[in-house]
């Protein structure tokens, strides 16, 4: 008995080698090392950001986040309309892209025939594969002159009334950028949506039909509430895809620093700024206020993806089909939920 | 038998039920229009913009020497596209996969738990912020190149690609890998000659994808690599190269149509290689994940 065992063992012993002997280790050193390389970027991002912005953060201080002047003659520099900029245009977007990402999810899950549901479903994902330098493009040359003569003149005669429809038209402001990132931010928000509302089971769909309720009270009272969690996190990453757009609004948002009621009129955004200043910056304290602005960028991302990740933790308990559809739904997204 | 002589027809609440209900459908119907009309409104602007621009000196000529806006090409932009991306998928590919067996085989889990993270928090990274980085690191003391631009790029890169190769490793079954160990292979056998080898597919298609995302990343590259035009064309990549998406934003902003219509059609060009790659990818991983049964 204690003989065989030992003959099994050398055997075994014989036909690894010497090689497989390192390889085990090796293996689990070498990927360890990638993975802690990957941990390692993110807090050199961060450790990085801070340093650059320390001259402005001494200059400043956290004065700079209420401070609206931006000052490149006088070196003084304040974030303030740069951060009312990137919220107006981020909220205003995502207030437009949600209730049309559901709509869509809706429709390719619930209405559209089977076959259309896969070409409709590819074609909006296409539209989140555009880069977003050819969107700012389209932006500037195509949509900016339809929005300076077509739709501010309609807003203005019909909702004039309103501060927020007032002011001279212009091809670019803060319309443009808000339309702009709608329409970057409905095909991440829809196929998420999408994706929740198939994993809805089947059993509380059909209950909800065969007890007289229209397809309309099934979607309320079933779909919505089960997908809600889900919803809200998918709103969230496309809120902090919105929030760290840098080229297409830097083409289109008028590159102006000041707070306005209305959005015909040019504004600015954190990563817009930063963008379109860092290459010509003039001194080192404009140089360090951009990095102050990325860190700035930099936190309220981590705040929404941290947020985003959190939604999503209750799903985690649902069976496992679910979490890997939704998975990879934020992936096809190249957004991801852990 | 005679018909009879009236029809169910709703009335008064059910009624009202209905109504709301189709006028849901309505607008459903009407959102997934709008969606693909911008898409169709999008592409078929660009297209018609740009594919007039596009010829033979395209593609294979730099830009005309001396005041010539209309003469040449951005052969320059299309080298300096594949070095950067080229680059930047040599490094994100082997570290995002190296990370994902990590990550999916070897880690214990809250290892696993805090590499996932990272990935993930670092996929929200506004890409103008990953630019920055790689500046104050890179170029502040040795100068523009493209190999900075593809750093940024390949940061951006690893969490896509490390995400996509560990789903499809999760798919590949766990019969193979105890079929292997039972075997007596060892654990880096099974998972070098084994598992990696099953969702190779997977991996490439992955990868895939973030190329076609990368290829149209402007704002990192914006401070790391030559914003302008050029008439010779440069591989090297310490040197700082120009990309097609750098061109399109330049060439946007010059008053002269004719660098207009050639970022529109530089916009086609890259149009075109990002839909048809990432719709591939797509359908290929469909096709992989029904193979894998996941």
């Amino acid at each position: 008995m204690e003989n065989s065992h030992v003959n099994t063992k050398s055997v075994l012993e014989r036909t690894r080698g010497r090689l497989d002997r390192i390889g085990d280790p090796a293996l689990k050193v070498i990927t360890f090392a990638a993975a802690a390389l990957a941990v390692t970027v993110l807090g050199l991002i961060a450790i990085e950001l801070a340093r650059g912005s320390r001259l402005a953060f001494h200059r400043f201080g956290l004065g700079f986040v209420t401070s609206q002047t931006w000052d490149v003659v006088h070196n003084q520099f304040g974030a303030l309309s740069l951060i009312a900029g990137t919220a107006v245009t981020a909220v205003l977007a995502i207030v437009i892209a949600t209730p049309l990402a559901i709509a869509i999810a809706l429709f390719l899950t619930e209405l559209a025939p089977k076959p259309v549901r896969a070409l409709l479903g590819a074609l909006v994902e296409m539209l989140a594969a555009i880069p977003s330098v050819i969107l700012g493009l389209w932006g500037i040359l195509v949509l900016g002159p339809f929005v300076q003569n077509q739709l501010e003149p309609f807003l203005n005669s019909t909702l004039g009334f309103l501060p927020f429809f007032r002011g001279p038209t212009s091809p670019t402001g803060i319309l443009t950028a808000t339309l702009i990132l709608t329409i970057m931010v409905v095909p991440i928000v829809a196929s998420v949506t999408r994706e929740l509302f198939t994993t809805v089971s089947p059993e509380l769909r059909e209950g909800a039909l065969a007890l007289g309720a229209t397809r309309w009270e099934m979607v309320r009272g079933v779909l919505l509430p089960a997908a809600r969690p889900g919803i809200l996190a998918a709103v969230a990453l496309g809120f902090g895809r919105a929030v760290g757009e840098a080229m297409a609004v830097l083409m289109v948002i008028g590159g102006q620093i000041g707070i306005h009621l209305s959005v015909f009129s040019h504004s600015d955004t954190l990563a817009a700024r930063i963008a379109g200043q860092y290459n010509g910056s003039s001194t080192n304290l404009q140089t360090s206020s951009l990095v102050y602005l990325a860190t700035i960028l930099l936190v309220i991302s981590l705040a929404v993806n941290i947020g985003a990740q959190l939604l999503i933790k209750p799903i985690d308990r649902r069976p496992r089909r679910r979490r890997i559809a939704l998975d990879r739904a934020l992936e096809a997204q190249g957004l991801s939920a852990d | 038998m005679s018909e009879p002589a009236f029809t169910l027809k709703a009335t008064g609440r059910l009624r009202r039920r209905q109504l709301v209900n189709q006028g849901m459908g309505a607008l459903a119907v009407g959102a997934a229009l709008l969606a693909v009309s911008v898409l169709a409104i999008v592409v078929i602007s660009v297209g018609s913009r740009g594919a007039g621009s596009l010829n033979l000196a395209f593609f294979t000529q730099n830009q005309a020497q001396g005041f010539n806006p209309k003469g040449g090409g951005v052969l320059f932009a299309i080298v300096g596209s594949l070095v950067l991306v080229g680059i930047a998928t040599l490094i994100a590919l082997p570290l995002g996969v190296l990370v994902a067996i990590y990550v999916s085989e070897l880690a214990p889990s809250r290892l696993a738990r805090i590499a996932r993270m990272a990935l993930d928090i670092t996929n929200g990274i506004p890409t103008i912020v990953i630019g920055i980085f790689v500046f104050t690191i890179l170029v502040a003391a040795h100068g523009q190149s493209a190999l900075a631009g593809s750093i940024a790029l390949a940061i951006i890169m690893l969490p896509l690609i490390a995400r996509a190769t560990e789903e499809v490793l999760l798919l590949v079954p766990s019969s193979q890998r105890e079929a292997s160990l039972a075997l007596g292979v060892s654990r880096w056998r099974t998972t070098v000659q084994v598992v990696v080898p099953s969702a190779l597919g997977g991996i490439l298609t992955g990868t895939t994808l973030a190329i076609a995302r990368v290829a149209g990343e402007t704002a990192p590259l914006l401070f790391l690599t030559y914003l302008g035009t050029s008439s010779t064309a440069d591989a090297n990549p310490l040197h700082p190269l120009q990309s097609l998406t750098l061109v399109i934003f330049s060439y946007s902003d010059q008053a002269d149509p004719a660098y207009q219509s050639k970022a529109w059609a530089a916009a086609f060009v890259l149009m075109c290689f990002v839909l048809f790659t990432s719709l591939a990818a797509k359908l290929a991983l469909a096709r992989y994940r029904k193979k894998l049964g996941g």
